[in-house]
């Protein structure tokens, strides 16, 4: 343990040593060198000075460039050393003094039981600041986009054309950004996606909770949480190498028109990948029904069909609609699977069968490809990036708020 | 003890409601009965005594078919209801539950209103015709569960609001309003305090005009007030059955002095 100064040290050393010997050098350059030059100019001739230093010499440079390559050198391997010399010293200190410290009376424990609870904080700190540090950043550039883009023509507009020209001179839409056709095809997708999910995953969860043999559980819950475990590219490209073109051959097989992306067939895979989810919070919402109620029921002569309608059920639909609600705002986040086959236009169409775009596709395709962070094109990105995050912000809470109500029912 | 009972103890035999027949309960490996034969009369109160885990609850629920749902139960034997085997693959649970009432252990109100709770059965066997007539049945059987003054102005309040022996009263009460022929009460005062406790006993001494009460206590002095027949049971076996006046003052088995007079249990 009496190393744990030492190392941290040598961390810290290692990580600011770099940034304060150019400080130092950049300083000592000659008076005049970086007169009149802009920051990318003092950054060019750093990293031509580090790599004389590294010894990759280009042409001829100035005197005063080896000059300060030299320095660079030299201050290194001073640092180097003075570490060296630091580490050893304070490590044998470190020792003596531990080994006066540990008596019969030194309880080790507190301190370490210390240092492991700062660690702790320390990482509850980090994922509460970097949290902070996402919405941030969101925020800023979101309202950025809105001093572009008046809100209401993003929040009410009809049209979504954000091919807008980067550079002068380039061919492009005149740009639109209404975000109702990208929201109602997420929401189509979305739909799509519980409609078959929900059914399944309940009945799933009824049959495993109410009716299976144990064996059959036993083998049944392990399979379906497999399926919560396959990756969403995976899923991906069965929608589009496998159900897209079943689809759409049996459309046209009935005379309708199917176009080769479908929200259907994006949004079904979609339910495929969360069945196991609503599955598994009808388990436990209903596995957290006492067996004292169940028996009451049927103790007073109710058939297993009554006791389910009237007292499992509505005494586990709390936590049943919780677990759709989180179903609800992984579906609307969901990337992987729309990307690969859900389309790219976006249409104001409820048509399950035609192909719409989701919010999530366009935030990727936005911030694909020619990018510059001062035109709406990406800015929107943010935009509704920060959309989906306040959308799938209040469901969640709305579903935890849920699932915690009916937690305490029995508690 | 004998003048602090409330039965009349008439010496006929009456008509047996229930008979099991070399009785035998497996959970598991566990033999939690052995071999238990037993009469229960009609109109009669019959009392179920003996230590903890004597298998008292399981030999309980076996007259209605509550072992059914736990999984690695397996029973033997057989037990019948009116001279109809209740395990005969042609006899329904369901109905059969209808008949035969149950009140557990440990209160288990539905997370419904106490009017709900009330109607619950009526409701899913569809005893009343019309909200006045379910309305009556409510009141009838919370005063006999002796509750409804508690409970008259809240009908609407949730029954797992109550406290654990207004809980038990209002199982009490939601078993009788199924109107079954038989009730099984398992400990159904564990949780009371004197007075809700000489309410209840009050109450199965009316209803034994009408039905056969099977109960489950461990107290030998409520064993000796309400009830006609008392069944001694220990380590699954049933050690002694008859006259519960016979069993608390001339004890035939030894094991069985030794429980009444306190020395094993
Ligand atoms: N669901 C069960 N699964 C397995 N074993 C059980 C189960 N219920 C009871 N047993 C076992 O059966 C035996 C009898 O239990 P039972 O509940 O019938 O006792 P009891 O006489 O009612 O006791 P008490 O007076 O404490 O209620 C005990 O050994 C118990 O461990
Ligand atoms: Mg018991």
């Amino acid at each position: 343990m009496s190393f744990i100064p030492v190392f941290v040290l040598i961390l810290l050393w290692l990580a600011l040593q770099g940034p304060v010997i150019t400080a130092i050098v950049m300083n000592s350059l000659p008076d005049g060198a970086l007169e009149g030059l802009d920051s990318g100019a003092r950054q060019l001739i750093q990293a031509e000075i580090s790599s004389i230093a590294a010894g990759n010499i280009f042409g001829t440079p100035e005197p005063w460039k080896m000059e300060a390559a030299r320095q660079l050198v030299r201050l290194h391997d001073i640092s180097v050393w003075a570490l060296l010399a630091i580490t050893l010293g304070l490590s044998g200190a470190l020792v003596l003094f531990s080994r006066r410290r540990v008596s019969a009376e030194f309880r080790a424990r507190h301190g370490v039981e210390r240092i492991v609870s700062g660690l702790m904080i320390f990482c509850a700190v980090v994922a509460i600041f970097v949290t902070l540090g996402i919405i941030g950043s969101l925020l800023f550039e979101t309202l950025k986009f809105f001093e572009k883009v008046p809100f209401t023509k993003f929040l009410f507009g009809i049209n979504w054309e954000p091919q807008i020209p980067i550079r002068e001179g380039q061919v492009a839409a005149a740009g639109a950004f209404g975000w109702v056709p990208v929201i109602l095809g997420t929401m189509v997708i979305t739909v799509v996606a519980l409609v078959l999910a929900v059914p399944v995953g309940l009945m799933s969860a009824i049959y495993l909770n109410e009716f299976a043999p144990k064996w059959f559980r036993a083998t049944a819950k392990p399979l379906l949480e497999i399926l919560a475990g396959v990756p969403t590219v995976v899923y991906g490209f069965f929608a589009i190498l496998v159900v897209a073109p079943v689809i759409r051959d049996f459309g046209q097989s009935l005379g309708l028109d199917v176009s080769p992306n479908t929200a259907l067939a994006a949004g079904g895979v979609m339910g495929v990948m969360l069945i196991p989810f609503i599955s598994s919070f009808a388990d436990d919402a209903l596995s957290a029904v006492p067996q004292a109620l169940r028996e009451g029921a049927l103790g007073l002569g109710a058939t297993r069909a009554e006791m389910m309608t009237t007292v499992l059920f509505p005494a586990a639909i709390p936590g049943i609609v919780g677990g759709v609600l989180l179903a609800v705002s992984r579906a609307i986040g969901e990337t992987m699977i729309v990307v690969m086959a859900a389309g790219l236009m976006a249409k104001m169409t409820i048509n399950p069968l035609e192909s719409v775009t989701t919010v999530t596709v366009q935030i990727v395709t936005l911030l694909i490809g020619d990018t510059s962070f001062d035109n709406p094109k990406t800015l929107a990105a943010f935009a509704l990036g920060m959309m989906l995050f306040i959308v799938t912000l209040v469901i969640n809470v709305f579903a935890l708020r849920i699932v915690r109500k009916y937690r305490e029912a029995y508690d | 003890m004998n003048d602090m009972r409330k039965v009349e103890r008439d010496v006929d035999a009456r008509e047996v409601k229930i008979s099991a027949r070399d009785c035998q309960v497996w959970y598991g490996d566990n033999h939690a009965i052995k071999d238990v034969n037993v009469d229960i009369e009609e109109k009669t109160v019959t009392a179920f005594i003996g230590p903890s885990g004597c298998g008292k609850s399981t030999f309980l629920r076996c007259l209605n078919r509550m072992n059914d749902m736990i999984d690695n139960c397996r029973i033997e034997g057989t037990i019948t209801l009116d001279g109809q085997d209740i395990y005969d693959p042609r006899v329904d649970p369901v109905q059969l539950r209808a008949k035969v009432g149950m009140v557990f252990q440990k209160p288990n109100p539905f997370p419904k209103s106490i009017y709900d709770n009330i109607a619950y059965g009526p409701r899913i066997h569809g005893l009343a015709r019309g909200k006045a007539e379910l309305d009556e049945i409510v009141e009838k059987s919370l005063r006999r569960g002796a509750i409804w003054d508690e409970v008259k102005d809240r009908l609407d309040a949730p029954g797992t609001g109550l406290s654990g022996g207004q809980q038990q009263r209002l199982c009490i009460a939601r078993a009788i309003a199924t109107q079954p022929e038989v009730l099984l009460m398992d400990e159904p005062c564990s949780a009371l305090d004197p007075i809700a406790t000489a309410q209840v006993e009050e109450l199965i001494d009316e209803l034994r005009k009408d039905y056969s009460v099977v109960i489950v206590t461990h107290s030998m002095q409520q064993a000796a007030r309400v009830s006609h027949k008392t069944a001694f049971f220990h380590l699954g076996n049933l050690v002694e059955y008859g006259e519960t006046g016979q069993i608390f003052t001339n004890p035939r088995d030894p094991r069985t002095e030794s429980y009444i007079t306190g020395r094993i249990g």
